[in-house]
């Protein structure tokens, strides 16, 4: 296991420093004022739609792009100026990039022979990479005679040949089919910990970013909007972007009614006619204008009137989506906002616990929702 | 579905092949006429082809015609394609767009045009006219060519190679001799032979910039055909004309086994 720690230990020198990076292309800010700092052997995710700089930013990393405005630092080193071909850094495109004229073997060993370093030393290298990735005997094949998965391999064990201080991954798992992303999502990580190299993936797939990392940046108009571990970014968004970009979410606008302390807020939210209370960290006067977010599975629903007295709405079930390990409920409130509601599907049985039109009570705990106020 | 009633559909093909091929059918038939006279018919014969082949004038002229059109493929090779990589790589430069269509004119410029400019130019310049001249002019033209070749196969590479050969250690320069030519080497070949394609074949220009001594072989034969077709002449034109058909053969033979080969690693790679 990867020691988790140094991520959580804010003393520590970062491995990797992104200081105040834009890029300008012409008028457009593709990356605007992006600060980072990333611990060595993490496994970092840019997360974002697409066009929202995440993948310029990746290649200002690789040298692809040079910064208009900032500098990049690498084991205190800064490469802001250095040619890609001079940089400790290796990058996996997302097309792979494969060279077609050139078998496994001679596409894993590439990088090494541009060091020029002892033919007997290349192959024991290159040798190495294909056993790491399990492509042993697929060396003398050429790239077109691979299927996706094994292309993916290659391309990973072409840029993890050079011992490279960083590895960017361009969206790695995009261009495969759903159950081969699943369980590449396990090699890669594995790999990632078998070898201790730093990674940064660039991804727009939330539930990629939450599998893989220790911890997500999430990107938006060029700007990072919040970093954390792929819980705080889930279960604390800081702002409505991230609650509603990472995973589904249902907001309630309303105002703050009652805050007796800082860790106790009451908001009464007219769109819904119900009024949260909760336990949640908020420095806010009475009146201000705030968001409840609570996520669909934080939200029980019964057919029976739960025992809790606060915290509790009336609804009527306006679609049902069974997924067999669990169900999405889409309940209608009095005031016809839908709210999402998802419950695992606990008993084996045939008939459906709550039916369509149904009348449910909805209920959540003091905990359960997080008070946005940007 | 086959109708057996309507003859016109066959008709219409064998108008559009008459028309493409009658021509060259009736020069290949020719050329092995005995008589003298190239539209009587008096036997069959092989006598000009061995006349051919002792014809000093004609050889001599076929084989400047070879060398001009060598030199001039492989130089028009790789100046098309440092412009067109140049063109399509190295982003908007100031007076790209005037470049671009400066470089594609000479496909447009009627070769009289071409021709006369480029004499005038060597004439001003003082530059004795021969086989050097030739070769220059042809370039000229040639090269917008091979441009247009290189440019659309350049802008249909996946720009990705050449940045992860970099990004692997391989400076600019190394990147594209181990990466992009490679890579272009279809548009490579298909240029070079265009290009001494278009320089076998020139008539008009050679003619303008050509000095004593330095005849192509289009410019012998027709100085031959003005004082009357000559049997000697069908016998070249049948050769040539087995040359280009084989050329196609064997290109066409290439072809057909890349698809094999590409269909080949389509069923290892689903095999996995």
């Amino acid at each position: 296991m990867v020691n988790k720690s140094s991520w959580f230990a804010p003393k520590e020198v970062p491995y990797i420093c992104i200081e105040n990076v834009t890029k300008r292309f012409g008028g457009f800010v593709a990356v605007d004022n992006v600060s980072l700092e990333i611990h060595r052997g993490e496994l970092f995710s840019l997360l974002g739609p697409s066009g929202c700089g995440k993948t310029t930013l990746l290649r200002m990393l690789a040298g692809l792009e040079t910064p208009s405005e900032g500098r990049i630092l690498v084991d205190g080193q800064d490469t802001t100026n250095i040619p890609p071909y001079d940089r400790p850094v290796n990058m996996m495109f997302q097309s792979y990039a494969l060279f077609p004229h050139m078998t496994v073997e001679k596409n894993v060993a590439f990088g090494l022979r541009q060091d020029n370093m002892p033919p007997h030393d290349i192959d024991a290298r290159a040798k190495e990479m294909l056993e790491l990735v399990q492509l042993m005997n697929f060396a003398k094949r050429k790239p077109a005679q691979l299927s996706g998965g094994q292309r993916q391999r290659v391309a990973l064990a072409r840029s993890l040949a050079k011992y490279p201080k960083l590895l960017l991954l361009d969206e790695p798992l995009a261009a495969l089919d759903k159950k081969l992303r699943e369980q590449t999502q396990f090699e890669l990580m594995n790999i990632q910990e078998k070898t201790g190299v730093t990674f940064i993936v660039v991804t727009h797939d939330q539930e990629e970013a939450m599998t893989l990392s220790t911890r997500i940046a999430v990107m938006n108009d060029g700007v990072i909007r919040q970093v954390g571990t792929p819980s705080e970014v889930y279960e604390f968004p800081n702002t409505r972007y991230v609650a509603d970009f990472v995973g589904s979410i249902n907001l309630f606008e309303g105002d703050v009614t009652d805050s007796p302390d800082t860790e106790h807020v009451t908001i009464r939210s007219e769109e819904v006619a119900v009024e949260f209370k909760l336990d949640a960290f908020v420095e806010l006067p009475i009146g201000a204008k705030v968001a409840v977010a609570i996520r669909p599975e934080k939200i029980a629903i019964s057919k029976d009137k739960p025992e809790q007295e606060e915290n509790i709405c009336r609804g009527k079930v306006d679609e049902i989506a069974y997924q067999g390990s669990l169900s999405i409920y889409q309940v209608e409130l009095p005031g016809g906002k839908l709210v999402r509601v998802t419950a695992p599907n606990l008993t084996r049985t045939a008939e459906r616990p709550i039916d369509w039109d149904e009348e449910v009570w909805l209920c959540w705990g003091r905990h359960a929702g997080v008070v946005l106020s940007d | 579905m086959v109708n057996k009633t309507s003859f016109l559909p066959t008709l219409t093909l064998l108008f559009g092949f008459a028309f493409l091929y009658a021509p060259i059918v009736i020069l290949i038939i020719f050329s092995f006429n005995a008589g003298k006279l190239v539209s009587v018919w008096a036997g069959f014969s092989t006598q000009w082809y061995g006349e051919l082949l002792h014809n000093e004038q004609i050889l001599r002229a076929a084989w400047v015609s070879i060398k001009i059109a060598v030199v001039n493929a492989t130089i028009a090779t790789i100046l098309g394609t440092l412009g067109a990589y140049g063109l399509s790589r190295f982003g908007a430069f100031k007076g790209r767009t005037l470049f671009t269509g400066m470089m594609t004119a000479p496909l447009v410029m009627p070769d009289v045009i071409t021709g006369l400019a480029t004499l005038l130019l060597f004439v001003g310049i003082g530059w004795t006219r021969g086989m050097s001249t030739i070769t220059i002019a042809h370039i000229t033209f040639s090269l917008a060519f091979v441009a247009v070749i290189v440019r659309a196969r350049v802008s249909a590479l996946d720009q990705s190679l050449e940045e992860a050969a970099m990004d692997l250690g391989a400076r600019p320069v190394k990147t594209f001799i181990v990466i992009t030519i490679p890579m272009l080497a279809p548009a490579l070949v298909a240029g070079w032979l265009l290009a001494f394609t278009l320089s076998l074949d020139d008539l008009v220009i050679a003619s303008f910039v050509a000095g004593p001594g330095a005849s192509t072989l289009p410019m012998v034969v027709f100085s031959k055909v003005r004082l009357g077709v000559s049997p000697e002449i069908n016998a070249l034109g049948t050769l040539i004309v087995l040359l280009v058909a084989l050329c196609i053969a064997v290109a066409a033979w290439i072809f057909h086994r890349q698809e094999q080969e590409r269909l080949r690693d389509q069923q290892a790679a689903e095999r996995g």
